[in-house]
Order: C-alpha cells, then sequence, then structure tokens
C-alpha cells in the first residue's frame, strides 16, 4: 500500500507539472504564454496560410526616392521599405497573379524627407494615386475588386490621412482610393478617422541591431521606479502647451517633476536603452500622434509600457492581449499617475513582467534584417491570412463602380 | 486679395458687434470717420502687418493673448482671424459619426493636481514594489543556492580600529548572503572591539588571542596570519560550512565580491588592487631615473588567453625597497606581502575535519599549526597551488583594495570614542551667556588600571568675559582670553596589557 501510495502520488504531481505549461522555463528566466483574442497565434507560421503578389511599379516609386535620400532606412518610417524587401524575397510571395490572395504595392510615401528628416507628407497622397492608376491600367486586379484584395503601408502619422497635424489629416480622411484596400499603418486610435476597419496596426521601426547592442547583464536590478526621456512642450510648434499631447505630457511634468519616483526629463542620455532596462515602468504618453517608438523599446527592454493616450490602438491588437502587459491610464487621471502605478498589486507587476520577458513578444516588435520566424513581418502576413477568405461583395460585378476616382481635394488630382 | 477679403468680413462683423451702431454706419459709409473707427483700422492694418511679418502662427499667439485678458474682449474681436483662435478656445470635436467620442482635437488644459508633490505614502509603495521586483530579480538570475560567507577579521584596539572596522562592518551588513563574522582580536576581547561589532547585527564570534600586538609590520603580519590560522580552527571546530573570505579591517570589498566569491568551488584567487600610502616626495624623483613603466599595483592570479591559471601577479615593491615602513607608525609606504590572505577565498570544508570528499591536493589544518616558520598565504594549506580557481573573470577585475594606515604610536583617543568627561574648551565661543556664572570644578576621579599616561589638564578658568555686545569688546578679547565652564579632561587610552 505504501509504495503504491507513493506512486500515485508521483504520477498525480508531475501531471500537475506538466498542467503548468503556461509557466514556460528558458534560459532561467520562467515567461508566460501570450495569447491575445485571435487566440494564441504570435508563432503562427503565415507560410502556406496566403499568397501575396507583389506589383513591379517603375523604380521611381521606390528605388529612386530611396537612391535620393537613404535616411529613409532608420527612420521609424522605415517598414516600409523593408516590408518591401521581405516579401521580395519570401515563401508567401507568387509571381502567379491568378493565385494570389493579396496584392502588395511597393510605393515609398514617407520617404520625402526635411533637411532634418521629417517626411513631408504633401506629395504623398498624389504619389499613391498615381501609382494606383498605373496598377489599374496595366492589371485587371485592382478593377477586379477595386482594391478590396490589396494591400498598402502607410506608416505616417496618421496613416492614409497623409498629414502630420490632426486637424489637417481629419480633414483630408483616408485617401478615397483607398477606401477599400487593407491599411497597414502604425496609427490607431479607435472612432477616428484615419484608422479604417479592418486595417493591421504595426509598431514603429526601431533598430533592432542598436538596440541589441545595448543589452545590459539581466540581474541588474531594476531600481528606477518610473522612467521617461522626451519632450513635454513642444516649443516650436505650441508654446503655451495644450494641443501638443492633448496636454498629457505637460501635466505629466507639472505634476511629477519633483517627485524623486519619476525620473523623468527632456535630456537625450547615450544611456537610454540601459536607463530602460534598470526601470520597472516606461511611459509611452503621446505626442502629436498616438504612437510611438517608446513601446518598442519598452517591450524589448521588458521595462513595462504605462500608455497614456485615450482610445489608442496598439500593434498587432487581436494577436497581443495590451491590457495583460501594459497599464493604461487615461489622460484624465494623469495627475494621479502616481496613486495607480503604486496601487497595482505585486504579483501583476511580476506577471507583466514575466509575459514581456516572452522571446516571442519581443521578436514580434520588431523588424530584422534578415526577417526570422515571429517577427512584425510574419505577424503582419498572419494578420492578413486572418482576414481570409475575402468578402463576396470583395470582388465587384463587371462594370460595377464603387470608387469615385475624383474625390478628395483638388491638390491631390494633379499628377505626381 | 486676402487683404480686401479680410476687410470685407471686417465691416460684415462689425454690424453684429457690441459697438455703438452709430459708429458703425458712419464706419460703412466712409465719409465721417470716427476715432474709435479709425483706431480699429489701424489696429488691424497693424496686425496685418504682424502676421505677415512674423508668420501666421506667432501672431496668432500673440493675438491670443491679447483676446484672452478678459472674456468680454471676445465678443469685441473686429478680427476674423482673432475670432476664429478665441473661438479655438472650446474643443472642437471631431467630424465622426461615432458614438461617446472621448478624444477631440483642439487645446486642452494642463491638468494638475492641488499639491503637485510626492506623497509619502506613495513613495514607500513604490519602495516596496521596486523591492519585491528586486528581490524576484535577484531569485531569477542572481546566484542559486547562495553559500554562506565567513569573514575572517584579525583585529586590535587602536585609534584607527574604529575607522578601519566599521568600514568592513558596513560593507559586511551589505552583502546580501547569509554572513558569518569571525573576529580576532590581538590582546583578548576589549570592550572597544565589541562595542564596533555589536552594532552590525550580523552573527560574530568575537574571539581573543592571547598575545599583543607587535610594533613592527613584519611582527604585525606574522601575528596576523596566526590569528587567520586560529579563526580557520574555529571554523572547523562549529563545523561552519559556506566560503571562507580573509577582510581585514582596513581592506575596502566591493560588493561583487560577496557575489563573485559564490562561484569558488574549492579555493579561489581574486586580483587585490594595492594601495601604498606614500608620503615622501623623493618618490617622485626616483622615477625620472627609471625606464620602466609603473608597475600595476594589483596582486592576483594570471591567466593565459584561456582562461587557465599560469601564474601569480604580485606588485612589485623593488621601488619602495629600503623606504618602507618598518615600525606601525612610520610615515613611509606600508608593503604587502608576495600573496595577501586577502585575495583567497576558501571553501569551508577544506579546513574540516574528517569529510570524505576533500580533495588529496589539500594538507590538513593541523599540520600547519605547528609550522615554524610564518604561513604566509593560504596556498601553504595546498600541496599543490595548479588548483587555485581564479575569479572575477579570470583576476581582471579587481575586487577589493588592500590598505595598511595606522596612526603614531603614542595617539590616544578616547574609549569607545565616547567623550566623558566633556572636553576643555579650546576655542571660546564668542557670545557667553552667563556672564556672572561661577566657574565650576567638578572632581575628576576617572581612574584607569595600569593606564600608562594619563594627561590632566585642568585649566584654570580665568575671569569672565563680558558678554560682547559691543564691537569695541571683541577685539579686545585677545587679551582676556577666557576659558567659560572648564572641565577636566582626561584622555586616556585603554590600551590593555596582559
Amino acid at each position: 500500500m505504501g509504495p503504491l501510495k507513493w506512486a500515485l502520488l508521483g504520477v498525480l504531481l508531475s501531471a500537475s507539472l506538466f498542467a503548468i505549461d503556461s509557466v514556460e522555463l528558458r534560459r532561467n528566466q520562467p515567461t508566460e504564454r501570450i495569447s491575445g483574442s485571435a487566440g494564441d497565434v504570435l508563432e503562427d507560421d503565415p507560410v502556406g496560410r496566403l499568397k501575396v503578389f507583389v506589383y513591379e511599379l517603375p523604380s521611381k516609386y521606390n528605388k529612386k526616392i530611396l537612391q535620393k535620400d537613404p535616411r529613409c532606412l532608420n527612420h521609424m518610417f522605415a517598414a516600409e521599405i523593408f516590408m518591401h524587401r521581405f516579401l521580395l524575397s519570401s515563401p508567401v510571395r507568387t509571381l502567379n497573379p491568378e493565385e494570389a490572395d493579396w496584392f502588395y504595392t511597393p510605393v515609398y510615401t514617407t520617404c520625402d524627407l526635411t533637411p532634418n528628416g521629417l517626411p513631408l507628407p504633401f506629395k504623398s497622397p498624389r504619389m499613391m494615386r498615381s501609382a494606383i492608376q498605373l496598377i489599374s491600367a496595366n492589371w485587371p486586379y485592382w478593377n477586379r475588386t477595386e482594391g478590396a484584395d490589396h494591400f498598402f503601408v502607410v506608416p505616417h502619422d496618421f496613416g492614409a490621412c497623409f498629414h502630420y497635424q490632426e486637424e489637417k489629416a481629419i480633414e483630408r480622411g483616408i485617401l478615397p482610393l483607398l477606401q477599400r484596400a487593407t491599411l497597414v499603418q502604425t496609427f490607431g486610435q479607435r472612432n477616428h478617422v484615419c484608422l479604417k476597419e479592418g486595417s493591421i496596426t504595426i509598431p514603429p521601426y526601431a533598430p533592432p541591431q542598436k538596440m541589441h547592442t545595448h543589452l545590459i547583464p539581466d540581474k541588474t536590478p531594476r531600481s528606477i521606479f518610473v522612467y521617461f526621456r522626451g519632450l513635454f512642450y513642444d516649443v516650436g510648434n505650441d508654446p503655451e502647451g495644450g494641443y501638443y499631447a492633448r496636454g498629457a505630457r505637460a501635466a505629466v511634468w507639472e505634476n511629477f517633476k519633483d517627485n524623486p519616483l519619476f525620473d523623468i526629463s527632456t535630456e537625450h542620455p547615450t544611456t537610454y536603452y540601459e536607463d530602460m532596462q534598470r526601470a520597472v515602468f516606461c511611459l509611452c504618453p503621446l505626442g502629436w500622434a498616438p504612437w510611438s517608438p517608446r513601446l518598442v523599446e519598452a517591450v524589448i527592454f521588458g521595462c513595462i509600457p504605462v500608455i497614456i493616450a485615450d482610445d489608442i490602438v496598439l500593434p498587432f491588437a487581436d494577436a497581443i492581449p495590451w491590457e495583460e502587459i501594459g497599464v493604461f491610464v487615461d489622460e484624465e487621471d494623469v495627475p494621479k499617475l502616481d496613486t495607480i502605478l503604486t496601487s497595482i498589486p505585486p504579483e501583476v507587476i511580476l506577471r507583466k513582467q514575466r509575459l514581456l520577458a516572452n522571446p516571442s513578444m519581443k521578436q514580434a516588435m520588431l523588424f530584422p534584417q534578415p526577417a526570422q520566424p515571429g517577427d512584425a513581418f510574419h505577424q503582419v502576413l498572419n494578420g492578413l491570412a486572418r482576414k481570409l477568405p475575402h468578402d463576396k461583395n470583395a470582388f465587384l460585378k463587371p462594370g460595377e463602380k464603387v470608387l469615385n476616382w475624383t474625390a478628395g481635394p483638388v491638390g491631390d488630382l494633379k499628377p505626381w | 486679395m486676402k487683404l480686401s477679403a479680410l476687410q470685407q468680413s471686417y465691416l460684415n462683423r462689425r454690424s453684429n458687434s457690441f459697438r455703438g451702431s452709430a459708429q458703425l454706419d458712419s464706419a460703412a459709409d466712409g465719409s465721417v470717420k470716427s476715432p474709435a473707427a479709425v483706431f480699429w483700422l489701424v489696429l488691424h492694418g497693424v496686425c496685418c502687418l504682424i502676421s505677415l511679418v512674423l508668420g501666421f502662427r506667432f501672431s496668432r499667439l500673440v493675438f491670443f493673448f491679447i483676446f484672452s485678458t478678459s472674456a468680454t474682449n471676445l465678443y469685441t474681436a473686429p478680427f476674423r482671424g482673432a475670432a476664429e483662435i478665441a473661438s479655438h478656445l472650446d474643443v472642437r470635436s471631431t467630424p465622426v459619426t461615432g458614438a461617446a467620442d472621448r478624444v477631440v482635437v483642439g487645446r486642452h488644459g494642463i491638468r494638475i493636481r492641488p499639491w503637485p508633490h510626492p506623497d509619502p505614502v506613495e513613495v514607500m509603495k513604490a519602495h516596496q514594489i521596486l523591492e519585491r521586483v528586486q528581490r524576484e530579480q535577484r531569485a531569477l538570475f542572481g546566484v542559486k543556492n547562495p553559500r554562506t560567507v565567513i569573514a575572517v577579521t584579525p583585529t586590535y584596539a587602536r585609534t584607527f580600529q574604529k575607522l578601519h572596522l566599521t568600514g568592513v562592518m558596513h560593507s559586511l551588513m551589505l552583502v546580501p548572503y547569509d554572513l558569518v563574522w569571525i573576529v580576532v582580536e590581538a590582546g583578548g576581547v576589549t570592550n572597544e572591539t565589541a562595542s564596533i561589532i555589536a552594532k552590525s547585527g550580523l552573527r560574530t564570534i568575537h574571539v581573543g588571542f592571547r598575545q599583543t600586538m607587535p610594533n613592527s609590520w613584519e611582527g604585525r603580519h606574522k601575528l596576523e596570519s596566526r590569528m587567520r590560522l586560529h579563526a580557520l580552527g574555529i571554523v572547523r571546530e562549529q563545523k561552519l560550512d559556506g566560503v571562507v573570505m580573509f577582510a581585514d579591517d582596513s581592506n575596502m570589498h566591493s560588493m561583487e565580491l560577496f557575489d563573485e566569491i559564490q562561484n569558488v568551488k574549492w579555493i579561489g584567487a581574486v586580483s587585490v588592487g594595492i594601495l601604498l600610502h606614500s608620503t615622501d616626495s623623493s618618490a617622485t624623483i626616483q622615477r625620472e631615473g627609471e625606464e620602466e613603466s609603473t608597475p600595476m599595483p594589483v596582486q592576483g592570479p594570471a591567466c593565459n588567453a584561456t582562461n587557465k591559471l599560469v601564474g601569480w601577479h604580485t606588485f612589485n615593491s623593488l621601488r619602495y625597497a629600503g623606504r618602507s615602513a618598518v615600525y606601525i607608525d612610520d610615515r613611509a609606504p606600508v608593503l604587502p606581502r608576495k600573496l595577501e590572505w586577502s585575495g583567497f577565498v576558501l571553501n569551508s570544508r577544506l579546513v574540516w575535519k574528517d569529510v570524505d570528499d576533500k580533495p588529496e591536493w589539500v594538507k590538513d589544518l593541523d599540520e600547519l599549526d605547528g609550522a615554524g616558520e610564518e604561513v604566509e598565504s593560504p596556498l601553504s594549506l595546498l600541496k599543490t597551488t595548479s588548483m587555485v580557481e581564479p575569479l572575477g573573470n579570470c583576476g581582471r577585475q579587481v575586487l577589493l583594495w588592500w590598505l595598511r594606515v595606522e596612526a603614531r604610536s603614542d595617539s590616544k583617543f578616547p574609549a569607545q570614542w565616547i567623550i566623558d568627561p566633556p572636553l576643555d574648551i579650546t576655542v571660546p565661543s564668542k557670545r557667553t551667556p552667563w556672564p556672572d556664572a561661577p566657574p565650576e570644578l567638578p572632581s575628576n576621579e576617572k581612574m584607569s588600571d595600569g593606564a600608562q599616561t594619563q594627561d590632566q589638564q585642568i585649566n584654570k578658568h580665568s575671569t569672565k568675559t563680558k558678554t560682547p555686545r559691543t564691537r569695541r569688546s571683541r577685539t579686545k578679547r585677545r587679551h582676556d582670553t577666557k576659558v567659560i565652564g572648564v572641565q577636566a579632561s582626561t584622555l586616556s587610552v585603554s590600551e590593555q596589557q596582559n
């Protein structure tokens, strides 16, 4: 009876251990599996689930622009360029457009840079329009669906609204020609003109090699409670505050500038990445647009992101359960930020850190060269694959026309 | 063209403004211009010029400030541009059909709470969170199964003891692992040392050693070695389990040292920085004649490219030969031995008796006890030195620093650094609150057994100074240097001599 009892106990114990597969031990660091609203899809392999046809546009739409200004490869809108390169050599690419599920148009709309490096979106609508006119004239696939099975990467501030100022962007709205297409963009805000239903939100581009060279040993204790580096007032464009970041960043500064727990300032230290790895919380407030590369940096460095942006839609929101990973603070609750953060129970904080430590989470935020499994390129393809099969009203009957080719501001109709 | 459009709208608006319509009619006529109308016209023109020159954004700002001074001004703003800006004060919702749009474009207020300063309760909670997070980090990434650190410190009571021992004590108090502190005191256990180490809160074993500390460095090093061996005997007796490190009382240890020594298997060596306190300037003169580069003040293991121990790097003390300190209070650099004890760490099981898995290249502790010559370093415990593990990235990291600083041999310090009875006043204060108090002479019966010297300075007070209420008397004070509140002071060295 004795040995039998022990055997039974042993079996029960091992069974229970196998059941706790939510805690994997990798390199001595327990992580947790991440599953969002679409299920456990972060590690899906898109190969075999969809086929993408890449249009061959003349190089004036892509290569020549890049040659004129190679800075486009390093700024936070570089995703459009790297997506093109990835698709050209990806196994999901097909050279036979008849069997393609999705069509990609490689047009670099965010590569017209000022001397400072900021992209000017004034010519982007015309460029996009010209590209669409080209593909609808030379291939029948655009007219077949009026773009419903096409996708475009528009990583600029307000996506396909093609303006950096929110009021102007709202006025313009999404480019009418892209009304039926799927947009892959960094901008995401609920109930906003510039976020179309069915868009895929991606993280802004952050250079993976640069971040990986600044890693510090895991055992360095996290001694900074809240960390933030960046502007609080945009004195150039909004001197008295209130417009920039809807006053949220200014509120953070005014309320917490002398609080020892908040390491916040406008400096540009060389140890920015190292400091993030020594912090427990990293603030990711909105700026002129709600998204920022800080989210990507916080995830890579294991710092819990504190997102202060009302109604924001975060990257890959259906694959990543952001509510469980980050802390969301309403802009009106900013004065109570310290109370909010200190009232989070330590177990919840440790769980968030475990989720952040999951390598597939970090991988999903990056655009590495060359592409690696589970990275942001694959998440985009997974997102596109999840939208298949196409709706039946995607394919138009012959002669049916939905798009208005002359809609939009007069300036957009000029040829590019 | 823009200007005329503005003028047009301006005229239209004027009809709706609060100002008396009589003036407006006259302005619209253009025939009779009232001064107010002219004024507004001129102001309009000026503001347009400002817009052109400074740009729209800045002029918008200027207008905003002009017209935000009082609310009524909003209504009287005849300029279309300014009116537009004024209306921006209300947040404008986005033209989107959506239920309950929370986010709107426009100027928002900056929310500041009534008292925007740290709340102590929140700060405490945040520190508790940080502590929990760091504990978790240590559990995940730090040393697994940390072993007890056994620190061995030979010491004796002297002036600089408090300084040195407090430093070591504070380092040991910061060690995040279990710790046993074995303090061996030359000349027997004294209250001096006991009072210092009692404050540590650590588990201490305080033993006395029969001999008193000699006056020469040579003798001191020999005695310290014997005291350390005595401590190892205690480790053996009590079967203390852990890692033995030698924390000399005047050394400085980094916290990384304690993390690194957890990795030792049997016997390890770390690099020790040698800090020589050079007092004479003749050293610099000497250096000009020498061709060789300055030696590295480091003692420790030397490794080859494959991180295997190939030898030892010791401090080159030739340049100090003949000029080094012989007696403890010499004003000359104190040289270390070839290899200092503090650079070695042992697994405590090496000194245990009757342990099966003790490696065969280690000698028994008893064999060293009777040795006539001095045991210079723990290497004497080994039959072969090739099994020493180099720690700290193979000796590349210097984890502790060796320093010897002592006071003059005749220096005295108050027992346990408590001043009792109070000292004489050597510098009188400028203002005395008790001009007429009689001088006090308390009886001073402090006796110390066998105290060598007892300095009794009883200052005879003299007259009191008049409180220098006037500046004049301050200059006179030099003649009347007084000592108020005189006490006799006794400074004794509590050196117990057996």
